[in-house]
């Protein structure tokens, strides 16, 4: 199939077009222990929307960091109108007209929307910041852009979608030759979602080219101009977008049926487990928030990022303060219990970010999943380890989980990110937990990886443990969940069962009511 | 990647420094170069003089590695001493009177500049660990505390009038012909390998220093282990500042000074990170004897007592290169 495909790449389709604006050939990317990119090529036009799709893991936001000088390719070309560049940082790259927009803000929070805006581009007179210049300059990219925002507002006081329109008209700043956007409508409201695609349409006119990544169908559809397909670091395909179905897009994403990758789950929901009654909690992420969830089911909780969702979770585990409302857990109030506490008594949360608050980079993967279990039997006695038992049930659990390489002793940093997420997993099978929560459990894994967590979850679940699955990944939450709340600006915007849980009808909540 | 066998000479030398660190090859060059610059420096009774210089250090260094492994330090070590050496001395020289024998006195005496000492700890890891102060100000705050509350309890003057036992066991004293002040640092070190290596508390120093926020959702109690790092921390120093005290036979307000210091050194050239998390304890007992060999050479070599000083700050500023050379050397192993 592969080499059938490879035909119709950037070389075969419409050779007469515009020279491009950035041609990469061969470009690969080597991380610790994963290739992340390996040998492609991709090419981008004036005047078109080249969107990049693929698996979380496959190698999507590796090129584009690539491109914006982030990262420096391990091997490979970037030209840029034709001439031979090395992208050494993100200043080099808007030097020469490539402007990005990352998922993560490049914002300093301290400091102001028009210092933001112009922040290592700052208007000088006479080597003093020209302060009226920069206002005025500011409200009109503001203007521009149709976001309604004042120059002199401090970004940390902002919302999440409000600190995003900051992040993109900081890219519409310099008039880019390139333009890179990275889920860009991830947190927008319908609306600004709409002005922002009347703004790509305006740049394309003016003969920019746009890198354009979301995860959502109808939106790559509706302007992308061409797609480029990448699975496991690989491009797999580069097609015009009205020449690919959905269907075949999804299954060159994967590269293979989409129920392979999803296993058929048995759900025998027994007694009540979780039960959260108007939970708001202090740092003010979630509103109002019930819900409930019982043994041997799994339910999911979706909705845009920043909508709350990961905050219910931290709630239950004590890890983030609750300012009103109740949780109940197995029948008891555990309302502002410690993590440690939740953990003695059965719930177990995974974190979203692995390398932030998920593991110890710098220290084994043995010391690392010992880490809740270590200070009760069997893995200490009397305050001391035992650190023969410690060693055998780690081993055990990375026989288990089939952690590669099997090296125990080694930190946990080298691994690749799919096996630092198993050893994430082996700290909850440390203890004896009857409720898990997933936060994004296979955020940045590859699809191998991917199967192998489903594959655990499905197990745990039908072993009889309740499972809340924290997602933004739309496929994860529509095949594994038997139930669905969605969530938006803190609060349940819909309660799903069964057939109910629809991508449509999932995706129409996760703005604002009546909307979308 | 680890496992792969360098062939190049560079690559060689490069695993070395990274397996071992820069330590061994560095106490080496030092025994080399001060053997040659003057003959009495390889005797044994010049050698045991040196373990007897380092103890001080050694026991300050153990406390600031756990400090550094949380992922902060401890500027108030050098106060530390102070505070306890003052505060010992005037119980023991107050009780002397009050209680026939020596015994008790000096048991006393222990006992209160050990708290004191302590108390200093305590205080450093309230801010830390519970108002979540940096420990960079902290313990600056409690240094100058510590230092004026030990200068306003002498006036300035040192404290005389200890029973003579004190200095005589404790300072003087010698088992098997080896010094006292050593037993007691041996005697911390093992206490110290134990709870590094053998308990929960030392297992979540490392832990907490490596990942806050991780060790917090593995259910790790963060604050009351970041507390229990200074308090052992002060207690470490506190009985440095004893054993001092017994050396000096006198309690001293100015002692100490070039402790943090000297102590943050002993740690880096040991290669404890300062990003918290990594550590041996061995490596930092030997990072200690190592300036306390450099500072005998020194002395041996009549390499006056103000230049010794610029010698350290250099040799601290080389070991912290060599730590950020060793870090880049791993990242790049890494790609």
């Amino acid at each position: 199939m592969a080499a059938s495909l490879h035909q119709d790449g950037p070389a075969a389709a419409d050779a007469a077009g515009p020279a491009p604006l950035l041609a990469v050939a061969g470009l690969s990317k080597h991380f610790p222990g994963v290739v992340a990119l390996d040998a492609v090529d991709f090419d981008l036009r004036p005047g078109e929307v080249h969107v990049v799709f693929g698996e979380n893991g496959a190698g999507k936001s590796t090129l584009i960091q690539t491109l914006a000088g982030v990262h420096r390719p391990t091997a490979g070309t970037i030209r840029c109108r034709g001439r031979a560049v090395e992208i050494d940082s993100v200043h080099h790259a808007r030097q020469l007209g490539i402007s990005a927009v990352f998922q993560e803000f490049s914002l300093v929070p301290q400091l102001t929307v028009e210092e933001n805006l112009f922040l290592g581009a700052e208007i000088v007179a006479w080597g003093l910041l020209d302060k009226r210049a920069l206002r005025r300059r500011a409200q009109e990219i503001l203007d521009r852009l149709g976001f309604p925002l004042l120059p002199q507002q401090r970004v940390q006081y902002l919302s999440r979608a409000e600190q995003q329109m900051v992040e993109i008209a900081k890219a519409f700043r310099a008039e880019p030759a390139v333009l890179i956007l990275d889920e860009p409508t991830a947190s927008l409201t319908e609306r600004e979602a709409e002005r922002l695609f009347a703004l790509i349409e305006q740049e394309k006119r003016n003969g920019v080219g746009i890198v354009y990544i979301s995860h959502r169908m109808d939106e790559n559809r509706r302007i992308g101009d061409r797609v480029t397909v990448l699975r496991d670091g690989r491009r797999v395909a580069t097609l015009a977008m009205d020449e690919a179905d959905d269907e075949r897009l999804l299954q060159l994403m994967t590269g293979r049926v989409i129920t392979q990758i999803f296993p058929q789950i048995a759900f025998a929901p027994a007694r009540r487990l979780l039960e959260i009654e108007r939970l708001a909690t202090a740092d003010g992420a979630v509103a109002e928030v019930s819900l409930e969830l019982g043994a041997g089911e799994i339910v999911g909780l979706a909705g845009l990022v920043g909508c709350g969702k990961s905050e219910v979770g931290r709630a239950c585990f004590g890890a983030t303060a609750a300012a009103a409302g109740r949780i109940r857990f197995d029948g008891e109030d555990v309302t502002g219990a410690t993590p440690g506490a939740m953990l003695d008594r059965g719930l177990f949360y995974l974190p979203p970010d692995r390398r932030e608050e998920g593991l110890v980079m710098v220290r084994s993967v043995r010391e690392n999943v010992a880490l809740p279990a270590l200070s009760r039997p069997p893995l200490s006695r009397f305050g001391v380890i035992d650190r023969g038992a410690e060693r055998r049930r780690v081993r055990d659990l990375a026989d288990r989980l089939n952690l590669q390489p099997r090296a125990i002793e080694r930190d946990v940093q080298y691994f690749s990110g799919g096996n630092q997420q198993k050893v994430m997993l082996a700290k909850g099978l440390t203890r004896d937990i009857k409720l898990f929560i997933f936060d994004e459990p296979t955020v940045g894994v590859d699809v191998g990886t991917r199967v192998a967590i489903y594959a655990f979850i499905r197990d745990l679940c039908q072993s009889g443990a309740g499972i809340l699955l924290i997602s933004s990944d739309l496929p994860e939450i529509l095949h594994l969940t038997n139930r669905t709340y969605v969530m938006y600006r803190g609060r349940i915007q819909a309660h799903l069962a069964g057939a109910e849980i629809t991508q449509d009808r999932v995706l129409a909540h996760f703005f604002e009511r009546g909307a979308a | 990647m680890s496992e792969a066998m360098p062939r190049t000479a560079a690559g060689i030398w490069r695993h070395a420094v990274l397996r071992i660190g820069v330590l061994p090859l560095l106490l080496l060059l030092a025994v080399v170069v001060f053997g040659l610059l003057s003959p009495n420096f390889l005797t044994g009774q010049n050698l045991l003089n040196v373990a007897r210089q380092s103890t001080f250090l050694a026991m300050v260094a153990m406390g600031q590695m756990l400090a550094l492994l949380t992922g902060g330090f401890d500027l108030s070590v050098g106060k530390t001493l102070a505070v306890t050496s003052v505060v010992g001395a005037m119980v023991m020289a107050a009780s002397k009177g009050l209680f026939p024998g020596a015994a008790v006195p000096i048991a006393l005496g222990m006992l209160a500049g050990v708290a004191a000492g302590t108390l200093v700890g305590v205080v450093n890891g309230i801010g830390v660990a519970l108002f979540d102060i940096s420990p960079f100000m902290m313990t600056l705050g409690t240094a100058s505390i510590g230092f004026g509350v030990a200068l306003t309890l002498t006036s300035g003057v040192p404290v005389y009038g200890m029973p003579d036992a004190f200095g005589d066991i404790f300072g003087f004293g010698r088992l098997f012909g080896i010094p006292a002040p050593v037993y007691v640092t041996a005697l911390l070190y093992l206490g110290l390998y134990v709870v590094l290596s053998w308990t929960p508390m030392g297992r979540y120093f490392y832990a907490i220093g490596g990942n806050l926020k991780a060790s917090m959702l593995s259910g790790i109690n963060t604050r009351l282990y970041l507390f229990m790092a200074y308090v052992l921390c002060g207690f470490l120093a506190a009985v440095a500042g004893i054993i001092l005290t017994a050396r000096l036979e006198t309690g001293e307000a100015n002692i100490g000074a070039s402790m943090p210091l000297d102590s943050i050194a002993a740690c880096v050239i040991g290669g404890v990170s300062l990003r918290g998390g990594v550590g041996r304890l061995g490596s930092v007992v030997l990072g200690a004897v190592f300036i306390g060999l450099i500072q005998n050479g020194m002395d041996l070599a009549r390499i006056e007592s103000y230049l010794q000083e610029v010698v350290i700050g250099v040799l601290l500023i080389l070991a912290v290169i060599a730590d950020r050379l060793r870090y880049r050397l791993l990242l790049k192993l890494k790609d």
